[in-house]
């Protein structure tokens, strides 16, 4: 049974595709901050799909000894690695709050660079394997709303893209999951605009179908690639004008 | 935020918070001012709303265990009939009690003590709960069950969320044979013939009728009668005998907006009620079909209260003890069939015995029950109040999940001492009337 490691586990879209790749056959291990409540998420998931499902800690901010630690004690039965660890904060502090800035780029990025090295070596040592990280649209264009989260999630976002690059001739699939608006904890009391924003369970299975179709970038939902490219494409000057976006 | 529910009347000024476990929920409910569980808002009228805050379940949404041997499932309250399905049928379990809908949440489905196709062999929901944690104002968090704290179970099971607020919940699925019911069909030319039926089909362990309720004279009451059991691996189709609890994924449809208030008229309902009972084979007939379509016909079309327009519709479901039903349905269909209003949703099931218990109020009794959907309009209230004048003449009493606009007078006509019952529990688990919803308050049910 292919077994998934998952950073981040109690967050809304983690545990919609976690399930979903349980109920594909997949036994899972949940890792993150609170153990009651992946204990909690992990028993639904059991229950549901009569998978195994196991727990243990994972802290972003932790020391990178500690990452290797955990890679070392579950490497040999791990085939997946799907990363869903991801703080917004509150941007408007983030402006002017250094240790807040510092969190939010480690939790979105810099934190993550251990285990996903750790996990790229292991698989493209075996010729085999797959991971999935969660960036966000954020990441395609530094906007002044949200620029300290949005320049962590470019950064994973470029990474990614180039651990895809070295690891295509290994067998070894990456691939980078950007949401767009989804209605999660996250976001929670935020107005988004109903038509725009996805479900955990849209993106999960967006996730599980871009896997399948062994795609190395997945929008969610798909038409955020083009929300994004017209974004992209805004001359500076113009997009300068444009704060209230 | 507006916040409605399933007959999309009324439409009301809420808050709705979504406490995220059990600890949050707990902590909500200590601080919050009055409020009203609510699940999936699956109930037609103003039980689970109220202008301020509304406590919903949706996120108490995580199964905790399930024991193979004695099918006992430990779930919080926000996890849906639905997801118990996706999860357990192919194991080869079902539901003990379903109603026609498989989109409520456990919590809603005690506190509406809802009742399914087989009330006749299998009771209510309630009875196949074996404990049930509740939060209530004045003992904290509690557990209930038939055995400890009996009298608040009962006066929960049907108390439309006025005892508290459910947290969790211990349910024993019940063994299926197959994922397909072995359905007959009868054709009934009138309403004696649908009542004579009933009574020889007691064997069955799913029987309901759909019956034509604008049709008048000697074809007043002509009806569509359906009833089923499991179906054995051996009687399905070859292809399906290897894999007998597999899901055929039901084709899903979708009414995407509001249909316009002319779409649902008599000569429209009257046509599709001749369509209707015209396709059904003459007599007696059999099938193999899906527990989707024999269990959830209307669940494939998402959204289908939609084709009710924007301003909505109303449930209306009573039931009649079988010795006045004789003489008092075709007085009841007399007065629809006049009025010109109805619809085609309209169904009969004759009830079995129903346990009863001090302080509870569920809604089902030994008779016939009728449920009917209206088109909400100005000639719909009048007609409505004649109708609870001959339901209550009868002995009967009203479904408080499906009401909107029921008066505290016909309601304690109705359900009588019950009524003194279930107040005098709620006073001691809530004095203060923090557990209080808009229907509550309209028919005199808070303390």
């Amino acid at each position: 049974m292919p077994t998934m490691l998952i950073l981040g586990a109690t967050s809304d879209i983690a545990r919609a595709t976690a399930l979903a790749f349980a109920r594909k056959g997949w036994d899972l291990r949940l890792t993150g901050r609170d153990q009651d409540a992946l204990r909690r998420i992990a028993q639904d998931i059991a229950v549901r799909t009569g998978r195994k499902v196991d727990c243990a800690p994972f802290d972003a901010l932790a020391p990178a000894e500690e990452h290797a630690a955990l890679w070392n004690s579950v490497a040999a039965d791990t085939d997946a690695l799907f990363c869903a660890v991801g703080l917004l904060g509150d941007q408007e502090a983030a402006r002017h709050d250094l240790a807040l800035a510092g969190r939010i780029v480690a939790s979105n990025f810099t934190g993550l660079l251990p285990i996903l090295a750790l996990a790229a070596d292991a698989f493209e040592a075996r010729g085999r394997g797959l991971i999935i990280a969660v960036s966000s649209v954020a990441g395609d264009r530094g906007r002044a709303s949200n620029y300290t989260y949005g320049s962590a999630k470019a950064g994973l976002t470029a990474y990614l893209s180039g651990l895809r690059q070295r690891l295509s001739a290994s067998g070894v699939q990456v691939l980078t999951v950007l949401p767009g608006f989804v209605a999660t904890a996250m976001t929670e009391g935020m107005n988004l605009p109903a038509p725009l924003t996805a479900t955990p369970e849209q993106v999960a299975a967006d996730i599980l179908r871009a896997v399948e179709k062994k795609r190395g970038v997945v929008y969610t939902r798909w038409f955020w690639r083009w929300i994004m490219a017209v974004i992209r494409a805004i001359p500076e000057g113009v997009f300068q004008k444009m704060r209230g976006l | 935020m507006l916040l409605t529910s399933w007959g999309k009347h009324p439409v009301v000024n809420a808050t709705v918070t979504s406490p995220r476990d059990m600890d949050a929920a707990v902590a909500h409910l200590e601080r919050t001012g009055r409020t009203i569980g609510r699940g999936l808002g699956r109930s037609y009228g103003d039980s689970a709303l109220n202008e301020g805050d509304v406590t919903s379940c949706l996120r108490l949404n995580h199964m905790e265990s399930f024991d193979p041997e004695t099918g006992v499932l430990v779930a919080e309250a926000g996890v849906s009939l639905a997801e118990i399905l996706d999860a357990f049928l192919p194991r080869g379990w079902f539901l003990p009690v379903t109603p026609g809908t498989k989109f409520v949440t456990l919590g809603g489905a005690v506190a509406s003590d809802v009742h399914g196709k087989d009330h006749h062999a299998a009771g209510t929901f309630s009875r196949h709960v074996l404990w049930l944690d509740l939060w209530t104002p004045a003992l904290g968090l509690i557990r209930c069950s038939p055995e400890e704290n009996a009298d608040i179970f009962h006066a929960t099971a049907g108390g439309m969320g006025l005892t508290g607020f459910i947290l969790r919940m211990a349910l024993r699925l019940q063994p299926a044979a197959s994922a397909w019911i072995a359905q007959d069909m009868v054709k009934a030319e009138n309403l004696a013939a649908i009542m004579e039926t009933f009574e020889h089909s007691g064997h069955y362990p799913f029987s309901v009728a759909w019956i034509d309720c604008l049709k008048t004279g000697a074809a007043q009451g002509r009806s569509v009668f359906m009833a089923g059991r499991f179906a054995q691996p051996e009687e399905l189709p070859e292809d399906r005998r290897e894999n007998p609890h597999a899901v055929a994924a039901p084709r899903a449809l979708s009414v995407p907006f509001d249909f316009p208030a002319f779409a649902l008229n008599r000569f429209s309902v009257r046509a599709f009620n001749a369509l209707y009972y015209g396709r059904a084979p003459r007599g007696k007939s059999s099938g193999i079909v899906s527990y989707n379509s024999f269990f959830y016909p209307l669940d494939a079309i998402h959204d289908w209260n939609r084709i009710y327009g924007r301003r909505g519709f109303t449930q209306y479901q009573f039931v009649i003890p079988k010795e006045a039903a004789g003489r008092g349905l075709p007085r009841i269909l007399d007065a629809i069939a006049a009025s010109g209003q109805g619809s085609f949703l309209a169904v009969l099931k004759l009830f079995g015995k129903q346990e009863t218990y001090p302080g509870n109020i569920s809604f089902p009794a030994e008779g016939y029950t009728l449920a009917l959907d209206f088109a909400m309009n100005d000639k719909l209230l009048p007609l409505l109040d004649r109708l609870d004048a001959m339901v209550l003449d009868c002995g009967g009493h009203h479904y408080l999940t499906k009401d909107c606009r029921l008066s505290p007078e016909t309601l304690g006509r109705g359900y009588g001492a019950a009524l003194d019952e279930f107040r005098a529990v709620k006073a001691r688990l809530d004095p203060k009337n923090l557990f209080s919803s808009l229907q509550s308050r309209r028919l005199g049910l808070d303390v």
